[in-house]
């Protein structure tokens, strides 16, 4: 596996977590913001999507609008999620900018400001990705307040869009406070301190999706980070035997003869076999998903396929295989 | 397992749906990354085999499904597939949703040409068009529409957008209609009309306040842009509201089916019990849900650990590497299906009443038209 040693994003700081439906993005944001916390230091794990994915995975009540503490690193690193809604981020900006936080209260209750939301698609964006710059580039005291932010995204199909806001609100708003706001999360996703990641199973549809994403992004001048292969399984079939058993030559009377030995029915050997012969199939596409992706020279990283569903625990084991693997 | 007698299980069977003149339309819904686009295109391909007159509606169909259905054009209408029919008079169409193309049709079929061109070059409508929350599900109800009232096909199938949730596919046409005709709208763009004083009688000064920070934020040219937008929509056709409703009226009548699609894991099965519900509190014609990818042994009659114990005893034996990894194979397969079967089942307990179809895990991708027959014959079970 070719893990760079310098993992590949050698100054972000701001980690943009995107994968096809169903690639477990969430679970590897997870980790990410784990391993990134490793011996002593503070990451924040952030979804924007209503979801209340983090919460489930971390087996803790929803999230509030604010950061909390979810994890705690081995050597003693501190994971804070929050979950980001774009009624709430509005709220804010309405605040930080016009001390409207009671005003806006009561333009909720009109329903106003899903109103503002919906009549700028892109506004929501600019609000959530507005958010996530302003907790990657906070300082106290002349301090970074986190060294690392993991942003579980949306999916590979709405991620461009979704961070491209300058396209975005370019055609709503060409001046304004909204337009110098996009222009300043711009700067920040277009830059080195930002590394956007793809997750992908090794299966030719999530495969595809994260090459056309790659182009996609890559064309709007966003910095792709690393490919995180998940839920990778092993190989259990001898290497010798793979071939064998693609050409469905794995021999029904040697599994026979080898079922007696074990004690067991022998006229089991034909529906056996026949599992072998899928699992040897379905390792050639993992095979040839991996050669696909390799092909994609960006840094690789692979987890493997844990029984599931995943809980915390399984969280650890991520981060730590993520750790040893380089990152940090 | 349990001693006691298993209650009986509800099952779902396509077959007779598929092949009953009065099912009209199946709409396949579910998570994100279950299979519901290949479904659709499996179901459409069975149902033309079987002599039905049929068209599929896909949103966003991988590169090589899209080519085994012969998508080389994404052109907005349906083109006939090849290959598939009976002599029984079965044909399949297949289409892909264009959704900017499918708005700007609305706006051209319901306005003059110099009125049209005026609501396409409008930027609030571009934006509104190609990402508008809600614009991709509201555009597939549109087309479904459209294919219904021409009377071409006899059955439509139709794949939903990968949204965030099942539900929005249900929501999001009306929030957008609500939106579009909403009072709100008109509210914002009254000050161009009326203008001052009648306009703060209105409204309010809460909300005239409102209107005043959005300008600010947004910038006054966006409100102009929203305000002509309306303004054209208004002499444009009877309201969106009106067309969403209808549509969604539609879906409800006799002869529409919903589909549910599902995987075996967690998340995917919270989807389908949330639209499951949502479909029954709605009283829309729900045929059943199909559970895709679910792992199935060919010998069951190996448990996992049993089949385990014997691999660690071969290993002992040596030479017998691949017994062994053959046993191993089998018994992971044994759990992993166990894991499925018990989340299969605490679904059905939520839904007794719901039929419920598994199909077995494919070992590959679906790459032409007999991998889709495949898929179908395994959807009928």
């Amino acid at each position: 596996m070719p893990a760079t040693p310098a993992s590949g994003w050698p100054q972000a700081r701001l980690h943009i977590v995107t994968g096809k439906g169903g690639t477990g993005k969430t679970t590897v944001a997870a980790a990410l913001a784990i391993a990134l916390a490793y011996g002593g230091r503070r990451t924040l794990l952030v979804e924007v999507e209503g979801r209340q994915g983090i919460a489930q995975l971390f087996d803790s009540p929803p999230l509030p609008y604010k950061e909390t503490r979810v994890a705690v690193a081995p050597g003693g690193g501190d994971v804070l999620a929050l979950a980001v809604d774009g009624e709430a981020a509005l709220l804010d900006y309405l605040d930080m900018f016009y001390n409207l936080r009671r005003a806006g209260r009561a333009l909720r209750k009109m329903g106003a400001i899903d109103f503002a939301t919906a009549i700028a698609p892109g506004l929501r964006d600019v609000l959530l990705t507005g958010k996530v710059k302003e907790a990657t580039t906070r300082t106290v005291g002349g301090k970074r307040v986190y060294d690392a932010v993991v942003l579980d995204a949306p999916p590979t199909g709405r991620i461009t869009k979704f961070l491209n806001v300058t396209a975005e609100v370019s055609g709503l708003a060409k001046v304004g406070p909204i337009k110098a706001q996009s222009d300043g999360v711009m700067a920040v996703l277009r830059s080195s301190q930002t590394a956007v990641h793809l997750v992908t199973l090794l299966e030719e549809m999530p495969v595809q999706e994260t090459i056309d994403a790659i182009v996609d992004l890559t064309a709007s001048g966003f910095p792709v980070g690393a490919v995180f292969v998940n839920a990778a399984r092993p190989l259990l079939l001898p290497e010798a035997d793979r071939s064998r058993a693609m050409a469905g030559r794995l021999g029904v009377a040697r599994i026979a003869a080898g079922l007696e030995l074990a004690g067991l029915d022998s006229t089991l050997a034909k529906g056996l076999t026949a599992e072998a012969v899928a699992h040897a199939q379905r390792f050639a596409v993992q095979d040839e998903s991996r050669d696909r992706i390799s092909e994609l020279e960006h840094p690789t990283y692979e987890l493997p396929l844990l029984a599931g569903p995943i809980d915390r625990a399984d969280l650890f084991e991520l981060a730590d295989i993520l750790h040893d693997a380089g990152v940090q | 397992m349990s001693a006691q007698a298993p209650a009986p299980l509800m099952t779902l069977d396509v077959d007779p749906l598929l092949l009953d003149p009065r099912t009209r339309i199946v709409i396949c819904c579910g998570a994100g990354g279950v299979g519901k686009t290949t479904t659709s295109a499996a179901l459409a391909v069975r149902a033309a085999d079987a002599g039905r007159t049929v068209v599929v509606l896909t949103i966003d169909p991988a590169r090589r499904l899209a080519q085994a259905l012969g998508l080389t054009t994404l052109d907005n209408v349906p083109r006939v597939v090849e290959g598939v029919g009976s002599e029984a008079g079965g044909r399949l169409w297949a289409m892909q949703l264009d959704m900017k193309r499918t708005f700007d049709e609305i706006v051209e079929a319901h306005s003059t040409p110099e009125r049209s061109a005026q609501i396409l070059s409008n930027p609030f409508y571009q934006s509104l068009s190609s990402s508008f929350a809600g614009t991709q599900e509201y555009m597939a109800m549109e087309k479904l529409g459209q294919l219904r009232v021409t009377g071409e096909w006899d059955l439509i199938i139709v794949d939903t957008p990968p949204s965030r949730s099942a539900l929005d596919f249900l929501e999001a046409p009306q929030r957008m209609a609500r939106f579009l005709d909403g009072k709100m709208l008109r509210l914002l763009v009254a000050p161009a009309k009326a203008g001052g004083r009648a306009y703060l009688k209105v409204v309010g000064a809460g909300f005239a306040l409102f209107a005043r920070i959005l300008t600010k934020i947004l910038g006054a040219q966006v409100l102009t842009d929203v305000s002509a937008f309306v303004g054209a929509l208004d002499t444009m056709f009877g309201g969106f509201r009106e067309r969403a409703e209808a549509t969604y009226e539609m879906l409800s009548q006799p002869g529409t089916a919903f589909l549910v699609v599902a995987s075996p894991e967690t998340d995917a099965l919270r989807e389908a019990s949330f639209f499951v519900e949502r479909l029954k509190v709605d009283k829309m014609p729900l045929a059943g849900v199909i559970v895709n990818r679910v792992h199935r042994s060919a010998v069951p009659e190996l448990s996992g650990q049993r089949a385990e114990a014997a691999a660690e005893k071969l290993a002992g034996m040596g030479d017998q590497d691949l017994m062994a990894a053959v046993l191993n194979i089998h018994a992971e397969l044994m759990y992993a299906g166990r894991r499925e079967s018990r989340l299969i089942s605490r679904f059905r307990k939520a839904h007794p009443d719901i039929g419920l179809h598994e199909v077995p895990a494919l070992a590959g991708d679906v790459h032409d038209l007999a991998a889709l027959r495949a898929v179908g014959a395994a959807l009928a079970g």
